[in-house]
């Protein structure tokens, strides 16, 4: 019998338009859009794409909840065995909504979902482990190499072949550890002892633990005269303008704010609260500066320790977000620090 | 975030908690808090007090920033 795919696409390359379409609520249309005739294409005469979805990327990541009930309520009625998403190449928010979108329907539906997503996607390290996530090109110009990978392990899913690892298979490890027999069969101890030999050797060996590398950052240098120095207050403990102007959410953050300090002493409550939903804010809503200690910054302004405080504090969520996603707001952040010529940074987490 | 404003070359020193995550996830210079609700404050203590505490470990925090540090360091409040 043959088999059915439906494949989820964004607002862009469902041909619905750029960023000023990102807020598109999802649509299914039958056939292919887009992308869709390349899975066509490859899946052949076996496997044949029913439907393309199509979301904006902003809708799902700001309406993620109705967009993926939606496209759940599409879906119910429809009889499909896998389930494509992307590829989203480098572009964060369609790899995250790849993944958001990915996850309920394979939870819901007990369906195989592969999507694809560069290395550099925030999407990756969100979803990796609960999704096969190929390993992407950077732009959509390797969209047709892209599709492949995905299509060639979803066909292996879908005639019940053997699947080898996430490395041989190419796509990021899910953490996931299943147990093998060896062809040909070879004890640890003899593997063990191979290994210590090559290294004995200097030959190259792989070992069967990786340890993930640990990302050490080199010391930055000190800052010589703290008295000339400009300082930055950056925080992770969600203080906002009371009406949160920035959105900025309770818990796994995408979005942060900079917020204008000039001319303040302190910071006043009920003129900035937390919006964090990982503690009690009682105490920081009753006074944030225990949070964005303010107060104490223009104290050492006043006495000369500090040159000047810079006239902005920045601000997100540190609850649930990913190291992916803290990394990608401290990038947006620095080029703000770096044009108002700060010296040095204070990190206020909770 | 520590690790990306460093890696830009800006000194940050880390003000937190939970030390230990701190540590794991490679931040250089690290100064303890009083708690997550509340690192620069204590409402069982007076406002003075708590004054008192903010401004301490503040000044700690910005002398971190001066600090020619070969390892990661966790600063003594």
């Amino acid at each position: 019998m043959m088999k059915k795919a439906i494949v989820y696409i964004n607002q862009f390359f469902g041909q619905i338009g750029g960023e000023d379409k990102a807020d598109f609520e999802p649509v299914i249309k039958e056939g292919l859009v887009g992308p869709a005739l390349e899975y066509q294409n490859q899946l052949g005469d076996e496997v044949k794409v029913t439907h393309t979805i199509i979301c904006g990327d902003n809708y799902m990541g700001s309406h993620t909840e109705e967009a993926i009930n939606t496209i759940l309520g599409f879906l119910e009625d429809k009889e499909f065995d896998i389930f494509f998403a992307g590829p989203a190449f480098r572009a964060g928010r369609y790899g995250t909504a790849c993944g958001h979108i990915g996850k309920a329907v394979q939870e819901k539906f007990n369906v195989p979902v592969i999507t694809s997503m560069n290395d550099e996607n925030p999407g990756v390290e969100m979803f990796r482990k609960d999704l096969y996530i190929f390993k992407g090109g950077a732009s959509a110009a390797s969209m047709r190499n892209d599709i492949k990978k995905m299509v060639d392990f979803g066909k292996k899913i879908l005639n019940g072949e053997e699947l080898l690892s996430a490395e041989e298979e190419g796509y990021f490890g899910r953490g996931v550890r299943k147990q093998i027999w060896l062809n040909p069969p070879v004890t640890a101890a003899d593997r063990v002892m191979d290994m210590l030999l090559k290294k004995l050797n200097g030959e190259p060996f792989q070992t069967e633990l990786p340890i993930p590398p640990q990302d050490k950052v080199p010391i930055a240098p000190p800052i010589k005269d703290l008295s000339k120095a400009t300082i930055a207050i950056v925080t992770s403990g969600g203080i906002v303008p009371v009406d949160n102007p920035d959105r900025i959410q309770s818990a796994s953050a995408t979005r942060w704010g900079r917020y204008d300090i000039s001319g303040l002493d302190r910071l006043e409550k009920g003129v900035f609260k937390t919006i964090h939903a990982g503690f009690d804010p009682a105490v920081a809503n009753e006074d944030p500066n225990v949070i964005v200690p303010l107060d104490a910054m223009r104290a050492f302004e006043r006495e000369g320790k500090i040159g000047k405080l810079h006239e902005y504090f920045y601000s997100t969520v540190g609850t649930g977000t990913t190291q992916g996603e803290a990394a990608r707001m401290a990038r947006e952040m620095i080029p703000y620090l770096k044009e108002a010529n700060v010296d040095g940074v204070i990190l206020i987490s909770t | 975030m520590v690790k990306e404003i460093e890696r830009a070359g800006l000194p940050v020193v880390q003000m937190c908690n939970l030390i230990p995550v701190a540590k794991s996830v490679g931040s250089n210079r690290i100064v303890p808090t009083i708690s997550i609700p509340y690192p620069l404050g204590d409402p069982t203590k007076t406002k003075e007090e708590q004054w008192k505490i903010r401004y301490h470990r503040v000044k700690v925090a910005l002398d971190a920033l001066t600090a020619d540090i070969q390892e990661q360091t966790v600063f003594e409040v």
